[in-house]
């Protein structure tokens, strides 16, 4: 009996094995036999929302809450993509990052239309332009705002004073209204400083911040790529083009090697910076306390950059709980705390009136008191421009165009052309 | 068992057998003999077949539509992603960059991982220490050595730089020339797998019959002649197994140009794809642009690329390992 015993515990080995190799991870959403209902949320990053899980399941003895926290935003997307594609396996709540969304309201048929569950119950809980930019074409409130990245502008004081320049963030503040004039105020600059001193880091950065606030981008409401015949975007492409040729760029593209380390430099003197930008400038430009400051005012009105959304995919089974997480960790309340643990800067108007914003100073930027100048910069943001679902390999495009005339491989009308062609296969 | 087997063995009585042919037990432990080692692969057979060829297949079966990730109408459309590739310039600047990528890092590899490789078979001090330290990029993460030689490789404050501008040589623009970015990743490749590569020629040459050597010294041959009369024909397979998978590597680099971008998460390889290799490509086409069937296409174009190119460096280093065995 051996030989036999043995060849049959391979052949039972081979079949666990294969088994196993099979047997997926649980599916997400499960309930228990005594009732208890657990909740995946799926985030990435930061969101602050540790503590708050565990005051909701204590608020609720009947729901667990699971977190499933990716390393970065695009992980994150990668899975929600992929298995949005597959229909199975995402979390009962996903987090979706700003620059995707727009995405994902191409598909709001894959997410729970949370009109369904409350929306428009507490829709004016958030600033406008941040509830517009969850919700589809179609009107489907796809996604619970949570934080947002209102921006302003950090400056290098002691090479304005240099410059000879103001460098008080008040008068700056009244200086710098539109594009032009922060161009003018770099020419100035570089003028005064000579070579080797740049305004800005990357054209690449002004032109986003430009191309966003536009009332028309890339695409028209019908997603019909306008790039070529919206005279604007080249309006904004001529005006950074100048600005480099003036001088004003340090041809340095943000987040690269060369770009973390030219804080520890002169090499430029201004950043548009969102709210959670000052740790980034802290970090990179560690040692030079009170070198950097920051005026409440952004060239050409407001604007944002970064912030998520909580949403609610169909694949759940648990719609209705999951919908009421997510609204409430969004609640004013919600993100003031999350705002204290992890500086998530808040969307909703309320959370915007806390006292823990109105008495926030950064000591990094000379005592700027970054909280209110904050809350001013999210209440100037305009009305959200709408985003056809290919306008990140658009901009992606573009965004190469720039660098080509930065990297110096190509002159500004070869960079453009090939601007227009690239967007047209991607488009 | 004993409750499985008895009904078997009652039905073996039941129907008696000829005596010139084997009993069940005979049978079975033949079969046993015969069948087992089979069952006992088919472990390492089924995940394959699990985690390689059905993916195999299934990209395949993508890359015959018209299939988006971000949409749920899915068309058949034959050949057309493959059509779409040969009139693709982008496909073919992906296609030459990789091979260049490869040829930059896969040589100089091979040769320098020889020659360390003959050195730590030498007599050196501290042989121990020596063999650890040539193993040790290959431990750490692409990631991690994207981000080491990013600093090295910087087109304003990178080290290299910084020296050539100190021995009065300009600045070289690593990101925006297509030949210094592909010198620079292939720089990142050498790194950390030419260790790796050297001690399995090392392992290799500590095969080779010491009485070999000897009988060539007794002939008169020189360090030289030894190399490349004993030692190179009798490292053949393993000449052979270290071509094809720097073959196989070399032709998917991924992580390193992803890091060498000057704007991280850009997938394009460059402003103007300057070193933008074919599994970056394929990304781009399938998780960017979210068209899979196009990214499929990219995915098998590759897969038939490497077999071809790994069979062609099969039959090359043969001829080669072969010629220098002839020779002796």
């Amino acid at each position: 009996m051996r030989t036999t015993r043995s060849a049959r515990v391979a052949g039972l080995a081979a079949i666990a094995l294969t088994a196993a190799a099979c047997g997926s991870g649980d599916s997400g959403t499960a309930s228990d036999d005594d009732g208890v209902i657990e909740l995946t949320v799926a985030t990435f990053n930061e969101f602050g929302y540790d503590e708050l899980y565990q005051e909701y399941m204590d608020a609720h003895p009947n729901i667990r809450i699971v977190e499933r926290k990716a390393g970065t935003a695009e992980a994150a997307i990668e899975n929600l993509r992929t298995k949005l594609a597959a229909g199975s396996g995402l979390s009962d709540i996903e987090a979706v990052e700003e620059a995707w969304m727009v995405g994902f309201l191409a598909q709001a048929d894959k997410f729970h239309d949370l009109r369904d569950y409350g929306a428009d119950d507490i829709a004016d809980r958030w600033l406008p332009w941040k509830f517009e930019a969850g919700t589809a074409p179609g009107g489907e409130v796809i996604g619970y705002g949570t934080d947002i990245g209102p921006m302003a502008l950090c400056y290098r004081r002691d090479l304005f004073e240099q410059a000879g320049l103001p460098a008080d963030r008040d008068v700056l503040g009244q200086m710098i209204t539109d594009w032009a004039s922060y161009f003018d105020l770099g020419v100035h600059y570089v003028e005064a400083m000579g070579e080797g001193y740049a305004w800005y880091d990357t054209a690449g950065n002004i032109f986003q911040a430009m191309q966003n606030q536009l009332e028309v981008g890339y695409y028209d409401t019908d997603d019909n790529l306008v790039a070529a015949e919206n005279d604007a975007i080249k309006a904004n492409f001529d005006a950074v083009v100048t600005a480099n040729e003036a001088g004003l760029s340090a041809n340095l593209q943000t987040w690269s090697e060369d770009w973390a380390k030219a804080f520890q430099t002169d090499a430029f003197a201004t950043l548009p910076c969102p709210s959670w930008f000052l740790g980034v400038i802290e970090g990179n430009a560690k040692g030079r306390e009170g070198t950097w400051d920051v005026v409440d005012a952004f060239p050409g009105g407001g604007g944002n950059w970064g912030g998520s959304y909580l949403t609610v995919p169909k694949q759940t089974d648990h719609p209705e709980e999951a919908a009421e997480l997510a609204a409430w960790l969004t609640a004013p309340e919600q993100q003031v705390k999350a705002f204290v643990a992890k500086g998530t800067f808040p969307s909703q108007v309320e959370a915007l009136e806390s006292a823990e914003l109105a008495e926030m100073t950064h000591p990094f930027f000379n005592d700027a008191p970054t909280g209110t100048m904050f809350v001013n910069r999210a209440l100037a943001v305009g009305e959200a421009q709408y985003k056809g679902p290919r306008d990140g390999d658009v901009n992606q495009a573009l965004q190469n165009s720039l660098r080509r005339i930065e990297d110096g491989s190509q002159e500004p009308d070869a960079a453009w052309e090939q601007f227009l062609e690239d967007a047209e296969r991607v488009g | 068992m004993p409750t499985v087997a008895a009904p078997e063995h009652t039905a073996g009585v039941a129907t008696p057998q000829p005596s010139d042919r084997p009993g069940w037990r005979q049978r079975l432990s033949r079969a046993d003999v015969t069948y087992s080692p089979y069952l006992y692969i088919a472990p390492f057979f089924v995940l394959f077949l699990v985690v390689g060829l059905i993916p195999l297949g299934y990209t395949a079966w993508v890359s015959l539509h018209d299939w988006r990730l971000d949409s749920t109408e899915r068309s058949f459309v034959g050949l057309a992603n493959f059509a779409d590739l040969l009139d693709d310039e982008y496909f073919w600047n992906a296609l030459g960059n990789t091979f260049s990528i490869f040829v930059l890092s896969s040589g100089p590899q091979i040769v320098i991982a020889l020659g360390l490789a003959v050195l730590l078979d030498s007599g050196i001090r501290a042989r121990s220490f020596w063999r650890l330290a040539v193993i040790l990029p290959y431990v750490v993460t692409p990631v991690a050595v994207g981000i080491i030689f990013g600093n090295l490789f910087g087109d304003r404050f990178g080290l290299i730089n910084t020296v050539l501008e100190g021995i009065g040589s300009g600045p070289v623009q690593w990101h925006a020339d297509t030949l210094p970015s592909h010198l620079a990743i292939a720089s990142m490749v050498n790194w950390r797998w030419t260790g790796y590569n050297a001690l399995i020629f090392l392992a290799a040459m500590q095969a080779i019959p010491r009485e070999l050597y000897e009988a060539a010294v007794v002939d008169g041959a020189n360090a030289w002649r030894r190399f490349i009369s004993v030692t190179i024909p009798m490292l053949r397979p393993t000449v052979i197994f270290v071509v094809v998978t720097s073959t196989i590597g070399g032709l998917q680099i991924f992580a390193e140009p992803l890091m060498f971008d000057s704007q991280p998460g850009a997938v394009t390889g460059g402003s103007d794809r300057q070193f933008q290799t074919m599994t970056l490509y394929l990304y781009e086409r399938a998780f960017r642009n979210l068209d899979l069937g196009a990214g499929s296409a990219v995915a098998w174009s590759l897969f038939l690329i490497i077999v071809v190119f790994a069979l062609l460096n099969y039959l090359l280093t043969r001829r080669i390992a072969s010629a220098g065995e002839a020779r002796q």
